[in-house]
């Protein structure tokens, strides 16, 4: 499996296997030997088994993996929210440290999540002003004059169609399903991480909205340069969006690279049976393999 | 033609909320599905597809409420049937229905063989024990499924053969068509491809006659259902064979719909997918125009002025717009 062996990563050419890879650009996370052990003695289960990776500024790249492969466990381990039992994580070239509460809250400036279930990620005590606000006041901004915070978030809402107007006084489960997943985005507009984990982000949404989130989310990622890592089940997904695709498979990376490489012409065994296994229209779709 | 399993004739329903207000979630829909014929219905999200299969069953209970329109099912007007009528005589025999999420609802304190005694004794109390058991066991391996599935419990199933489980429990005493909710969509690829294997089988062994399977994953509809249906804001805009729908559509809502499919084949990537801007419209006060019009590239002013029929092409295939097969043509021509 190659991958950058230089964690400070200053230059990522040479034996970085990504095509479209921005070359010269700046490594924003690294990824080396990541572990993680649930359990002990004979009830040890390694969720995630050391694992690298290289991700650079901008770029998108998506873990794809079947159901317990550790994707959301690397992904919480990323996030800081569980510690892991081995391994670094280097963030712009410098070992992360989290080891007090403002070290973290420090660390959570810089990488955000969204996930799955967007009713499971607000507070339901919070109106959608609040959820807003906050944001705002986590980049810094608790002094701004009332009138600019209701500019940036009237900005927040218009970027991802929603209207600021009818989003005041209202609590987030009083908005549908497809209207929370896009206020989302808007916390994300506000916050400006360096880095967005999107936790299948898309998978409880018709094509038609996913299509538009897609597009807030690459329009974010262009405006701000942000990093954005898919986790998902959804190969359609990773192949159309992604710079780099890995593939996990219980716990370890088996196979990574560009989309077109790890999708197109898979190697591993894994690799080529999740892909046989999604449901193809201009191809046959093969149903005797399962 | 075949014989024609279940039809449903202009059919209205609407939601009464607690404040009195009325959302109306299925407008006018009118669909046939014949024997051997399996129906897909695509859509966004709210447009009104999980109320469109419990009110097609005849199925009505607070907030839902009946407004018009005719049902049959196999020969059998059962318009206006009471829901414990329903209850008794169609659901489970005549039609099983899935709902979303089913396979997280399985009593987790009972063994698949005791949720499989309930489901047969509820429509005949004198069946035997012994009798449930070869019963179950005989649809369990004509499926594939493993017959030890029988004594354990859903928590012991993996999420793939929890649903796998629903789906031979739901069959259980024969019903002629089965109306499949989301059946798949929690699941992993694999899992999902089981799933929807199993679904063919018992189309193909003769299970059932007909099947209706709901879902937004426009490629997995185009592999498993013969027919789909696209819906908007609680109306069909169109409904075709399979392969037209997905590869010919012709209203803008289902030509915008097929352009967001992504699958992971070649060239792919290249193509720009299209987000369908704005959002559908509130179903407490629908619009009295085209429902769409409000997000449609093509729109004229005369789509919102008055409702929009439903025209048909060929012998099977129908959409709502006001522009003719060939205005439609000729715009999506001119838009590339
Ligand atoms: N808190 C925990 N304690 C013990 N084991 C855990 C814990 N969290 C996860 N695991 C185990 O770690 C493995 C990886 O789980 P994880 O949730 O990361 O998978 P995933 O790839 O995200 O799966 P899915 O696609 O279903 O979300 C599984 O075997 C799971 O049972
Ligand atoms: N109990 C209810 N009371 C009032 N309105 C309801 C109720 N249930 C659903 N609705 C409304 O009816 C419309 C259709 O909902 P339905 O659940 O049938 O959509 P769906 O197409 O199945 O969506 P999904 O893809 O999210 O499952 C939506 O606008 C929804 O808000
Ligand atoms: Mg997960
Ligand atoms: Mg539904």
């Amino acid at each position: 499996m190659p991958t950058n062996n230089d964690p400070v990563g200053n230059n990522p050419v040479g034996n970085n296997p990504v095509g479209n890879n921005p070359v010269g650009k700046k490594l924003c996370l690294s990824v080396k030997g990541l572990t993680k052990e649930f359990g002990f003695g004979r009830q040890k289960n390694v969720a995630v088994n050391k694992v690298d990776m290289d991700l650079y500024e901008g770029e998108v790249v998506s873990i794809v993996g079947e159901s317990g492969s550790g994707k959301t466990t690397l992904s919480k381990m990323l996030l800081g929210l569980i510690n892991s039992t081995e391994g670094d994580i280097y963030f712009q070239g410098k070992k992360r440290d989290i080891s007090s509460y403002s070290k973290k809250q420090e660390y959570w400036k810089n990488i955000q999540a969204i996930f799955q279930d967007p009713f499971s990620s607000y507070n339901i005590f919070n109106k959608i002003d609040a959820v807003l606000l906050d944001c705002i006041n986590m980049r810094g901004g608790r002094r701004l004059p009332q009138a600019k915070k209701v500019e940036m978030m009237t900005e927040a809402c218009s970027f991802v169609n929603l209207k600021y107007e009818e989003m005041t006084n209202k609590y987030p489960f009083e908005l549908s399903g497809g209207q929370m997943q896009r206020l989302m985005i808007a916390r994300i507009f506000l916050l400006k991480p360096k880095i967005l984990l999107a936790d299948e982000p898309t998978s409880m949404i018709d094509a038609c909205s996913r299509a538009t989130i897609l597009d807030m989310l690459m329009k974010l990622r262009d405006e701000t340069g942000m990093t954005l890592i898919f986790i998902t089940h959804d190969i359609g997904l990773a192949y159309y969006v992604s710079d780099q695709v890995f593939i996990m498979e219980h716990g370890k990376f088996v196979e990574s690279g560009s989309p077109d490489d790890v999708i197109l012409h898979p190697r591993e065994p894994y690799t080529k049976r999740l892909i046989n296994d999604v449901p193809k229209i201009y191809e046959e779709w093969d149903l005797t393999t399962v | 033609m075949g014989k024609v399993i279940l039809e449903v004739n202009e059919l209205t329903t609407k939601y009464i909320t607690r404040f009195g207000e009325d959302v109306y979630a299925v407008d006018h829909v009118s669909l046939k599905v014949e024997e051997g014929k399996s129906l897909g219905i695509a859509g966004e999200s709210g447009c009104g597809k999980s109320t469109l299969a419990l009110s097609l069953m005849g199925y009505y209970f607070p907030p839902l409420h009946y407004t018009s329109g005719e049902i049959i099912i196999d020969g059998h007007n059962i318009t206006g049937m009471k829901p414990d009528d329903v209850r008794k005589s169609i659901l489970g025999t005549e039609i099983a229905y899935i709902p979303q999420a089913a396979m997280n609802a399985l009593n987790p304190t009972q063994k698949v063989i005791n949720i499989i005694e309930d489901v047969v004794q509820a429509h005949d109390p004198s069946k035997k024990k012994k009798d449930i058991y070869d019963l179950a066991r005989a649809g369990f391996e004509k499926l594939g499924l493993p017959a030890d599935v029988l004594q354990r419990y859903p928590v012991e199933l993996s999420g793939g053969m929890k649903q796998r489980t629903v789906i031979a429990i739901s069959v259980i005493l024969g019903p002629k068509v089965l109306i499949a909710d989301e059946p798949s969509s929690a699941l992993d690829v694999t899992s999902q491809k089981m799933v929807i294997k199993m679904l063919r089988n018992l189309m193909d062994n003769g299970m059932i006659k007909a099947m209706i399977f709901i879902t937004h994953e426009l490629p997995l509809l185009y592999n498993v259902t013969t027919d789909i249906m696209v819906m908007y804001a609680g109306q069909i805009v169109e409904k075709g064979a399979a392969k037209e729908t997905v590869f010919d559509p012709l209203h803008p809502y289902a030509k915008g719909l097929m352009g967001s499919i992504i699958v992971p084949e070649a060239g792919l990537r290249g193509v720009k997918l299209t987000a369908i801007p704005g959002v559908p419209p509130n179903l407490k006060k629908p619009p009295s125009g085209c429902r769409f019009a409000e997000r449609c590239k093509y729109v004229h002013p005369e789509c919102k002025a008055s409702s929009v029929g439903v025209t048909t092409v060929g012998d099977n295939r129908t959409y709502r717009c006001i522009l003719s097969e060939k205005e439609l043509r000729e715009v999506y021509k001119n838009a590339n």
